[in-house]
C-alpha cells in the first residue's frame, strides 16, 4: 500500500528534492512516513490525548492543542472518512489527485473576478471579511498512516469552506455551529469535544439562539447532507453557493 | 510498519553508499562527523541546530523546566551554589548561564553572607565611638555584595534576551553583567574569574575539550570548576524508569506547553549521548584540572562535577 517512490502529502506543492527527505527518512528508521510526521507510541499519543485536550481548555488561542487532539483521538473516524471518501467517483478522485487549498495554488484574482454568489467569489469574501488565510492550517505530524494524514489535512482546509457554505462567521458562535456539523459529518471525536465546551464561553443570549436554531439546524444538515470531503471544491469555484448547497444537502442558513 | 522495514531498508542501502560518499564529501567542507541527539551530523550542523532549539525554547524555557523535573532542578541548582559557597569579593563566570538561574542564585547567597559579615561586624562595635560607627556604615551601606560580581556568558541571543528580562522583573542589577560568547571560545582574558560554573550546559557544546581547556584558561590559579550536568544512573530500576519518563512523558511535554516537540526529543536524546560521570571526571582532568571529584545527585540523574586550576 505504501509506494515507495512517493514521499506522501504535500509534495507537490512543497517541491522539496526527494533526497533530503530520504535522509531524513533513514536516520529515523523506518518510521517517518510523511514530512513532518513523529511517530509516537499509544502510551504517547494517550499522554498527548490528554494533555491537549486540557490545554485547548485552558488556552483556547492554542490551536495547534486542538489540531493536536483531532489526530490523536481520530483513529477510528479517519479511517471511517477515507472508506466513504474511496467509495465515491469524486472522493476517490481527490485521494488520488491530493489536492491542497493553499494561497500559492488558488488564484485569488480569478476567484474575486467570479460573479457574486459563486463559491470562489463567497470563499475569497469570507476570507478577506474574517481576515483569515488558508494557510494557517497545521500539518498533521502524529497520525500514522500517510493517506489518513491527508484525509486530515483536506478536512482542515476545507474547514473554511464548510464557513462559507454554512454562511457562518468566524466568531466564537460561528465556529461552535460549524464544529456541530463537522461532528455529525466526520465523528472526529475532536469536533463532538469542541461542539460541546465550545459554548462554555458564550453569553447567556447566544447560547440561547445557538440552542433553539442554530445547532438543530447544523445536526439536521450534517445529518442530511453528503460526506463533504467527497466534494472537489477545486473544481466547483463557478457553481452558485446555492446550488451546491442544494447539491450536498445542506438545509439553507436561518 | 514491520512488513515495510526491508524494503526500506533495501533502498537504504542503495542509497547509502551515495549517502556515504556525499558525507564524506561533505565533512571535507563542513567539518568532522558529531552526534545531535541520536542523528549523525556535522559539526557545523549540529551547531546550528542547537542554536536554533535553544532559540526556540527560550520563552518557555523556565517553565518547561519546572514541568519536566516537578521543579526539582531548583534543588539542584541551589545544592551547586551552596558547593561553590561563595564568599563576598567572588568574581563568577557562569557560562551557557542564559536565563540567569545560577547568577541569582549566586547573588542571593553572596547578599545573605555578606549580612551576617555586617552583622558580626556591628557587634563588635560597641566600644566604638560615633564617628567611627557612622563611617564603617557609609562603607558597607554601598557594598551590599561586597564587590562579588558574576558574568553571564552565553552563545545565544534569545537565552541572554530572557535572562535579562527576568533580572529586571526580579531586581537583579547589581554586580552582574551579560556577555554573548562561546563556550569553546571565551571573550575573556587569561586567569580572570575565581569560579566557572556550567550549568546544563556542557551537553551542548560541540567541543566538550575546548570548552574544559578555556575553563581552565580564564580561571585564576586556584580557581574552581564546578559542572552541573545530567549523567547517567547507577540504579537499573531508576534507569528504566528514568528512560520511560524521559523518552514517553518530556516530548509530550515539550508539545503541549511549548508547542515543540523535537527540541525536546533532543533534550532527552542528548543525556543519553553525553559521557558518564568517570569518563567526563577523565576530560576534565585532561584539560589540566586538579582534584577532580564528583558528587551524584539523585543517583546519578544529575552529577556535579568540580576540579581546581592549581
Amino acid at each position: 500500500r505504501r509506494r515507495p517512490g512517493r514521499a506522501g502529502i504535500g509534495r507537490a506543492a512543497s517541491g522539496g528534492a526527494p533526497a533530503p527527505e530520504e535522509e531524513e527518512e533513514e536516520e529515523e528508521g523506518c518510521s517517518q512516513l510523511y514530512p513532518g510526521h513523529i511517530p509516537t507510541s499509544p502510551l504517547q499519543k494517550a499522554l498527548l490525548a490528554a494533555g491537549s485536550a486540557a490545554m485547548a481548555l485552558c488556552d483556547p488561542y492554542r490551536h495547534d492543542m486542538v489540531a493536536v487532539l483531532g489526530e490523536t483521538t481520530g483513529c477510528l473516524a479517519l479511517p471511517n472518512l477515507r472508506d466513504k471518501m474511496k467509495h465515491h467517483p469524486e472522493g476517490y478522485r481527490i485521494l488520488q489527485e491530493r489536492p491542497r487549498i493553499r494561497l500559492s495554488t488558488l488564484d485569488m484574482a480569478r476567484l474575486r473576478g467570479l460573479p457574486d454568489g459563486t463559491l470562489g467569489r463567497e470563499y475569497v469574501r469570507f476570507l478577506e471579511d474574517n481576515k483569515v488565510s488558508p494557510d494557517t492550517r497545521m500539518p498533521p505530524k502524529f497520525v500514522d498512516d500517510e493517506e489518513l494524514a491527508y484525509v486530515i489535512q483536506r478536512y482542515r482546509e476545507v474547514h473554511d469552506l464548510m464557513h462559507t457554505l454554512l454562511g457562518m462567521p468566524t466568531n466564537m458562535l460561528g465556529e461552535v455551529v460549524v464544529k456541530w456539523f463537522e461532528a455529525v459529518q466526520t465523528g472526529l471525536p475532536m469536533c463532538v469535544l469542541g461542539a460541546a465546551f465550545g459554548p462554555v464561553r458564550l453569553s447567556a443570549r447566544k447560547l440561547q439562539v445557538l440552542a433553539t436554531e442554530l445547532v438543530p439546524w447544523a445536526v439536521r444538515s450534517g445529518r442530511n447532507a453528503s460526506c463533504i470531503l467527497n466534494v472537489y471544491y477545486e473544481q466547483r469555484w463557478e457553481q452558485p453557493v446555492e446550488s451546491l448547497r442544494e447539491e450536498i444537502g445542506i438545509f439553507p442558513p436561518p | 510498519a514491520a512488513g515495510h522495514c526491508p524494503y526500506r531498508a533495501l533502498l537504504a542501502r542503495r542509497g547509502g553508499a551515495l549517502r556515504a560518499l556525499c558525507g564524506s564529501l561533505r565533512g571535507l567542507a563542513a567539518g568532522p562527523e558529531t552526534h545531535f541527539g541520536f542523528q549523525t551530523v556535522t559539526e557545523a550542523e549540529r551547531r546550528e541546530k542547537i542554536y536554533q532549539v535553544f532559540e526556540s525554547v527560550a520563552k518557555k524555557y523556565d517553565i518547561m523546566n519546572d514541568s519536566m523535573t516537578l521543579g526539582i532542578h531548583r534543588v539542584w541548582k541551589d545544592i551547586l551554589v551552596h558547593k561553590m559557597n561563595p564568599s563576598p569579593g567572588t568574581l563568577l563566570l557562569d557560562v551557557a548561564g542564559g536565563t540567569g538561574d545560577i547568577a541569582f542564585r549566586f547573588i542571593n547567597y553572596v547578599r545573605s553572607v555578606r549580612e551576617r559579615q555586617l552583622q558580626r561586624k556591628l557587634r563588635h562595635h560597641q566600644n566604638l565611638s560615633w564617628q567611627e560607627i557612622a563611617a564603617s556604615y557609609q562603607e558597607d551601606k554601598s557594598k551590599s555584595l561586597g564587590d562579588s560580581q558574576v558574568v553571564v556568558c552565553d552563545i545565544n541571543k534569545e537565552m541572554l534576551k530572557v535572562g535579562k528580562q527576568k533580572a529586571q522583573h526580579l531586581g537583579y542589577s547589581e554586580g552582574l553583567s551579560w556577555v554573548l560568547g562561546n563556550a569553546e571560545e571565551l571573550p575573556f582574558d587569561d586567569d580572570k574569574f575565581d569560579v566557572y560554573t556550567i550549568a546544563f550546559g556542557i551537553r551542548n557544546v560541540t567541543r566538550i575539550d575546548l570548552a574544559l581547556q578555556e575553563a581552565y584558561r580564564v580561571l585564576k590559579p586556584g580557581g574552581r570548576f564546578l559542572c552541573l550536568e545530567f549523567s547517567q544512573v547507577n540504579n537499573s530500576l531508576l534507569s528504566r524508569l528514568y528512560d520511560l519518563y524521559s523518552f514517553q512523558v518530556i516530548p509530550v511535554l515539550g508539545e503541549v506547553i511549548a508547542g515543540d516537540w523535537k527540541s525536546y526529543q533532543y533534550l532527552v536524546e542528548s543525556i543519553r549521548r553525553f559521557p558518564p560521570q568517570e569518563e567526563f571526571k577523565a576530560m576534565i582532568e585532561d584539560a589540566g584540572f586538579f582534584k577532580v571529584d564528583y558528587q551524584n545527585l539523585n543517583s546519578g540523574i544529575v552529577a556535579i562535577h568540580s576540579g581546581f586550576k592549581l
